[in-house]
């Protein structure tokens, strides 16, 4: 099964979350990701959807996400195509002892530390979902006590864009 | 970067819009930004008022509903209107069946109103009903005052959430100058496109609230563009098919009646020659007595048209979705055929079967366009049909529907329908239950002309049949109006013939009889031993209800008949009521079956044109043995749940 990124443009009224979260389990898709937020335009937010579908049940997921009203436009971002980010807040367990190691491994990702306690650092990292489990598979053994992402968001590559404006 | 499914229009010039139809609704490509009609106001007003105008200039003449709590100012403007008529009904599911019976029966927007809480939860069904029929409905409920919102505030019920996925779009009115606009843009959403169920959700201190009410008013709907032109390659693909496929079958849905294109369909018929199978919901969208019919497919449809579609090179679907109590056994349905599928709604499209030519449009503008495009076509030269006609006809005359009496002396339920169907004739209106009654009124009432057949195909709801009679009769007053009911059904809604009978709505309810959830037995006969669990209603045994006593305590004229003697005389003296409405019983046998039959997860070529007979099985052996049955019945077992999951028609 592959993953697919979504950008989905929806009008920026209450409900249209619930809508398609509800649609994605009322037709048994999983969601692997979803974030949501405003655009440059007024009154219309973007869904980035990850999910993983074969390609025909995609083809029904799109085709039903296009039928809410609420929903303007539906790009599918090739990964090629697209830059694709994702945010990574991680507290990990660091005392004197391994401090510096951490502070290295984050060094190695670019990531930033963003709070500093006695025994543990917390760390802001974004990039890839590749890169983003490769840094949590270096700071693993010194002990991940919390840890959340904010879902992943993509973006076209090169000077075209998606737009509500551009549908009509 | 690659477009998943991009709108349509998204990157060229937007289409025309189609010529318009007279008496239709208008489709429209892209966004309406005004609905029709002379300018109005801004007038200041309540809110209540506000929505009874809008009503009475959208168009809306009867409206289903009762009062409460929430809605209650709405119904004060309502008392003066006298454009838009109330129906008091008896249950708000009666309201919502009412509203479809009328939609279904003329083609304009049926319209109910119920309160909060318990008043919208008892329109959920018929609002679900409605989204797997595609009705244009608008439901309209009130809701607790904005500050009560979210408290469980008395009679709250969140129903914008609870009907999400059963409706075609619903919202939630914060603003009383927002009302024209809610409801100009629920009527444009029920309407255009594939229709279906729109909810507007209205708090009480919204319709108290002082507004200004101008028309009409600018819709907003940037996402909502349906596709009704279709695209001409794709025409001209399946006009090549059409004309070169030796075994072709026009496989025609709903879609057809909705989108008014059945004087179209027979000129296309006619035209090509081709064999036409109308589906549940499509009944009278080909007349019956047209020899190029050859049945109602599916799992109670003839052998004929079953047949038709297994053998099949070339389906052309027409407004049909590819249900499975149409296709059986997904992966041996029609296996040699490839497919044309025409249809409003994108998603239907390859969505069960694969469709070889898919084609995205209204199915009036694509049987024009195929008219025009096989004409050229033809010109070249078409395949000779000769064998495939022979072979159909073989069918259709070996099995052609039939029935046996019972045994035990009693009367034959399909005698009952078929009388009532000869007798109304096809300029009448008849509405179905869900149950056997409805699968013989599909099979024994010849169907001629479109928006004769109301029923519930996709949701199969058990008490559609009085209601929805009732709405049809509210539309089309002057057509005779038969309600076809099992005994099962119509102790679900048979209050609402109290409204019936004071609101001067004279229709005619044929109940069959049975004594028993009669196709739920016919399950527990065929795939349960015999086990009758719960399925007695004990309508013949201890006579409770006495239906001609319980039409007489409501209003209407009841009558009996248990005799075969007796059923042409209650029909007639029924046809001759016309100042209320008339109620007969008809005391039937309890073991008649709906046959033909495809076993739910098997099959179309294990289709039994009746017990134990499996005339396309095993290549062209035309009767395939009386044990043949048990291996059915042990296959479809062997499906694992399907009877729990698929079987919930088995009502």
């Amino acid at each position: 099964m592959h993953t697919h990124t979504l950008s989905v443009l929806v009008e920026d009224k209450p409900g249209v979350l619930a809508r398609v979260s509800g649609l994605f389990s009322r037709r048994g898709f999983n969601i692997i990701s979803l974030a949501v937020g405003p655009t440059e335009q007024e009154g219309v937010s973007r869904m980035t959807i990850v999910v993983a579908v074969e390609d025909l049940p995609l083809e029904q997921v799109t085709k039903q996400l296009n039928k809410l009203v609420n929903v303007i436009k539906i790009v599918e971002l090739d990964p090629g195509a697209s830059v694709q980010r994702e945010l990574l807040l991680v507290k990990v367990r660091a005392d004197a002892a391994v401090r510096s190691q951490v502070l290295e491994a984050a060094e190695l990702f670019r990531a930033k530390v963003v709070d500093v306690a006695p025994e543990a650092l917390t760390i802001e990292a974004t990039g890839t979902v590749d890169k983003l489990a490769a840094l949590l598979r270096i700071l693993e053994p010194y002990g991940i006590r919390e840890m959340v992402k904010s879902g992943m968001v993509a973006v076209g590559r090169g000077p075209r864009s998606i737009t509500a404006a551009a549908v009509r | 970067m690659t477009t998943a499914t991009p709108r349509s229009g998204a990157t060229g010039p937007k289409p025309a819009p189609p010529p318009g139809r007279p008496g239709a609704p208008a489709r429209t490509d892209g966004v309406r930004t005004d609905v029709p009609g002379p300018r109005i106001g801004p007038e200041p007003m309540t809110g209540a008022q506000s929505l009874v105008r809008s009503l009475e200039e959208i168009g809306c003449d009867v409206v289903f509903g009762i009062p409460g709590g929430t809605i209650l100012p709405a119904y004060d403007p309502l008392l003066d209107s006298t454009r838009v008529r109330h129906v008091l009904v008896r249950h708000e599911q009666g309201a919502g069946h009412a509203a479809t019976g009328y939609a279904q029966a003329t083609g304009r927007v049926g319209v109910c109103m119920a309160t909060s809480g318990p008043g919208a939860t008892n329109l959920v069904t018929p609002i679900a009903d409605a989204y797997m029929d595609s009705i244009p409905m608008v439901a309209i409920t009130g809701q607790q005052s904005r500050p009560l919102i979210g408290t469980d505030a008395f009679q709250e019920a969140d129903i914008t959430g609870i009907t999400m996925p059963v409706t075609k779009h619903n919202m939630l009115v914060t603003d009383a100058t927002e009302i024209p606009r809610a409801i100009a843009e629920a009527f444009h959403l029920a309407s255009t496109g594939r229709p279906g169920p729109v909810l507007v959700d209205i708090p009480k201190d919204v319709l108290q609230e002082h507004t200004t009410f101008s028309w009409p008013p600018e819709m907003a709907l940037p996402g909502y563009r349906p596709t009704t032109r279709p695209h001409g390659k794709q025409i001209r693909e399946a006009a090549k098919l059409m004309t070169s496929a030796s075994r072709p079958v026009l496989y025609v849905g709903g879609g057809v009646l909705k989108a008014q294109a059945a004087e179209e369909l027979l000129e296309l018929a006619e035209l090509t020659n081709i064999p036409v199978v109308t589906t549940l919901m499509a009944r009278g969208a080909f007349p019956d007595s047209h020899p190029q019919h050859v049945g109602m497919p599916g799992m109670h449809g003839t052998v004929s048209a079953v047949a038709a579609l297994q053998e099949a090179d070339l389906l052309v679907a027409l407004g049909s979705r590819f249900d499975d109590r149409v296709t059986g056994q997904l992966s041996s349905f029609a296996p040699h055929a490839a497919v044309v599928h025409a249809d409003i709604d994108p998603a239907e499209i390859s969505k069960n079967r694969r469709a070889d030519v898919p084609i995205v449009g209204d199915c009036k503008e694509v049987v024009i366009d195929l008219l025009e495009a096989v004409r050229a076509e033809r010109e070249e030269g078409t395949a000779d049909l000769d064998a495939w006609w022979a072979r159909l006809n073989q069918l259709r005359e070996t099995f052609p529907l039939g029935y046996d009496w019972p045994d035990d002396g009693s009367l034959s339920p399909q005698y009952v329908i078929e009388r009532i169907g000869a007798i109304a004739g096809p300029d009448a209106v008849y509405a179905a239950g869900v149950g056997q009654h409805q699968m013989w009124a599909a099979q024994f009432i010849k169907y001629e002309k479109p928006r004769s057949w109301l029923n519930s195909g996709g949701l199969g709801t058990m008490g559609f049949a009085v209601p929805a009679a009732m709405g049809a009769k509210m539309a089309r007053p002057d057509d005779v109006v038969w309600c076809i009911d099992g005994d099962g059904c119509f102790q679900m809604t048979n209050q609402e013939l109290a409204t019936c009978a004071i609101e001067n709505i004279p229709i005619k309810v044929a109940v069959i009889n049975n004594g028993n959830l009669g196709m739920v037995r016919q399950w527990q006969n065929l795939f349960y031993s015999e086990r009758y669990s719960n399925t007695d209603l004990g309508t013949h045994k201890h006579r409770i209800p006495d239906f001609k006593l319980l039409a007489e305590a409501m209003g209407c004229v009841g009558l009996r008949a248990e005799s075969k003697e007796e059923v042409d005389r209650v029909i007639r003296q029924a046809m001759e009521i016309n100042d209320r409405p008339v109620v007969i019983d008809f005391t039937v046998g309890a073991d008649a079956q709906v046959w033909p039959m495809v076993a739910a997860g098997t099959s179309n070529d294990e289709v039994m044109s009746a017990r134990g007979i499996r005339p396309l099985f095993e290549g062209d052996e035309l009767a395939a043995g009386v044990d043949a049955i048990d291996e059915v019945v042990e296959r479809a077992l062997e499906h694992g749940d399907d009877h729990a999951e698929n079987g919930g028609d088995a009502k």
